[in-house]
């Protein structure tokens, strides 16, 4: 039963660490906390849910239409929303960010009742692998791995490309990276659509297994920004593990003091770490 | 300089006394008690966030603190929520003290979502709380109207004075905290923490005093919300809905300035609260909708506040000075 549980937390764990991947970019990048990401991985299940309903197609086989759909709505977010507050001070580009998920969940309600929608047929639905004593649900391992390998592609793309290693000395320092001859202004545009590519991919895998509804990128939302600052803001490797041990927590706490006390043991472990490391795990 | 600032102050908190007098309208009364009620939340709020820079995003943990302690005060013993209102700003400064005082080695972003997950932390205890009713909340029961009982059923205007007096209370601890030696501590931590310890402040002391202060208003405007809507529970008063809202109200009027809150929820709550009443009744959220796009286009058109429109109108000539200390 224990390793059930520990199998099943560190599966969903690889999922919260990609939806985290996304956040960590864009706040390591331009110092800013998207509040529309739950928001945006919340329209990526609706785009496999409507896929599914009308046109019958599998939400595996939906996912890079999904995914390309929410890079440019992440896109488009920056282009006509972000940029206007990237220099204003504080807690401007906040309210921008807030604004924008009140609008898009609402929306959301708004067109397609805040009911729960569930995708019944998929290549993965009701399969099931047995390991042993250990009962795996096909969903939760194919979204598993396909966040896995989307974390790894990420990973590689921003330590090895070209792209990558600008996104990272603007991340460190944006003027010398102007001054370098890097286009600071298209390495925005590009992290805020990776980290829509991020959440496209998430939410696709996502929506096999959970309900599609209105509020559901919320709940990811508020465990991604834990995530992102238990990792240490804008490091990648720190949000992998940070979402593994945010899923492995969340699981044995629901386990062993009842469901409705996993995510405040989620919220302890993480106020307990930053006694110890204030700038998160792999924060400097 | 001094001077007028002061009267502009007066002119404005004055007419806020009269309006309910010369428009006497049930939906504007209410409007304009939640106006106050989310202003002061603003005003205690810039005091730990304004000031001294340490952003919370967890305020509605004080805000239900203030809300449950004089309604459980009530509800089981029969004690006058005025004591409670009392208690439950002495136990939210306390509460504050102990969590915050471990979080503020904490810097920035580390900072807020370390306040984000103590208040959800809080809001999960109270939700599985049996003690307190825990998810279904409690109603007030409804007893005589009066001052001692802290209900009044047959008009408003009770409500709006008590909600105005506490409001007065936040706006001038503010003004005496900024104009006070905390104040200038408080700014010189916010502006650059190393510099204000190597000038021999005691960083970590003020901060605490911020958060208290702050905590103890919150709670007992959180209690005022409660007597005033006479029931509660924890998904009404600790939500993260109300933490933003107390942050997107400061922040769309001006943070760090005495008149911000005051600006930004006089925008903010008719908006909501009237969008709420003419679209609501639909049952879709067309109101929400139209409250977030609103406030997409004032943070992008008017990225400094809508205080900053009107210093801009001020000085016009100092205009480009203004938007190259936005850039640096």
């Amino acid at each position: 039963m224990l390793g059930q549980v520990i199998i099943s937390g560190v599966l969903i764990g690889f999922v919260y660490s990609l939806v985290a991947v996304g956040l960590t970019l864009i706040w390591g990048v331009m110092d800013i906390i998207n509040f529309a990401h739950g928001e945006f991985l919340m329209i990526s299940m609706y785009t496999a849910f409507w896929m599914y309903a009308i046109f019958k197609l599998d939400p595996l086989l939906t996912l890079p239409i999904a995914s390309f759909f929410i890079f440019v709505i992440s896109f488009l977010t920056y282009k006509l929303i972000i940029k206007k507050v990237l220099d204003a001070p504080g807690l401007t580009a906040l309210l921008a960010t807030f604004g924008l998920s009140l609008f898009i969940r609402n929306l959301a309600q708004f067109l397609w009742t805040p009911n729960y929608r569930f995708i019944t047929e998929s290549f993965v639905a009701d399969k099931k692998v047995a390991m042993g004593p250990v009962i795996i649900g096909m969903p939760q391992l194919v979204a598993a791995f396909g966040s896995i390998l989307m974390t790894v592609i990420i990973f590689y793309f921003v330590k090895k490309t070209k792209m990558g290693m600008a996104i990272q000395a603007t991340a460190l320092d944006r003027d010398t990276a102007k001054l370098m001859g890097i286009d600071t202004e298209k390495v925005y545009a590009v992290t805020f659509g990776i980290s829509g590519i991020c959440v496209g991919v998430a939410g696709t895998l996502l929506s096999t297994f959970f309900p599609v509804y209105p509020e559901a990128g919320a709940l990811y939302s508020l465990l991604a920004f834990v995530i992102v600052a238990f990792g240490g803001f804008g490091n990648i490797q720190g949000a992998l593990l940070g979402g593994i041990i945010v899923g492995l927590t969340e699981s044995l706490g629901g386990f062993f003091l009842g469901t409705q006390f996993k995510y405040a043991v989620v919220f302890l472990l993480y106020l307990l770490v930053l006694q110890f490391r204030p700038k998160g795990l792999f924060g400097w | 300089m001094k001077k007028p600032k002061i009267n502009t102050l007066m002119v404005i908190l004055l007419s806020i006394l009269i309006l309910p007098f010369i428009y006497t309208n049930n939906n504007f009364c209410h409007i304009l008690i939640l106006f106050l009620i989310f202003a002061g939340l603003g005003e205690a709020w810039n005091i730990i966030t304004g000031f001294a820079g340490q952003t919370s995003f967890g305020h509605a943990a004080f805000f239900g603190i203030g809300a449950y302690t004089s309604t459980v005060l009530f509800y089981k013993f029969h004690i006058s929520p005025w004591f409670g209102m009392i208690m439950g700003a002495f136990l939210a400064a306390i509460i504050s003290a102990l969590v915050s005082y471990p979080c503020f080695k904490l810097k920035g972003h580390y900072f807020a979502i370390a306040t984000l997950a103590i208040a959800e932390i809080i809001k999960q205890i109270f939700v599985s709380w049996d003690y307190v009713e825990g998810a279904t909340g409690i109603s007030i029961p409804i007893v005589e109207e009066g001052i001692y009982n802290f209900q009044f059923h047959s008009s408003k205007i009770p409500y709006f004075l008590i909600a105005y007096i506490l409001f007065l209370a936040v706006v001038y601890t503010a003004k005496a905290i900024e104009k006070n030696r905390m104040g200038y501590y408080l700014k010189a931590i916010r502006d650059s923490h190393e510099a204000a310890e190597a000038l021999g402040i005691n960083t970590t002391i003020y901060k605490l005093y911020a958060m208290m202060i702050s905590a103890a208003f919150t709670a007992s405007l959180g209690t005022l919300y409660a007597q005033y809507i006479l029931y509660i529970d924890p998904f009404m008063v600790f939500p993260l809905e109300i933490s933003m809202k107390i942050v997107l109200l400061t922040v769309l009027g001006g943070i760090g300035s005495i008149y911000g809150p005051i600006i930004g929820a006089a925008v903010l709550i008719p908006l909501s609260e009237y969008t709420r009443i003419i679209l609501g009744g639909t049952g879709k959220g067309i109101d929400l909708i139209i409250f977030g796009a609103l406030i997409v286009i004032i943070a992008c058109y008017e990225p400094n506040g809508i205080i900053g429109i009107l210093k801009q109108k001020r000085k016009k000539g100092e205009h480009i000075h203004a938007k190259a200390k936005a850039l640096s």
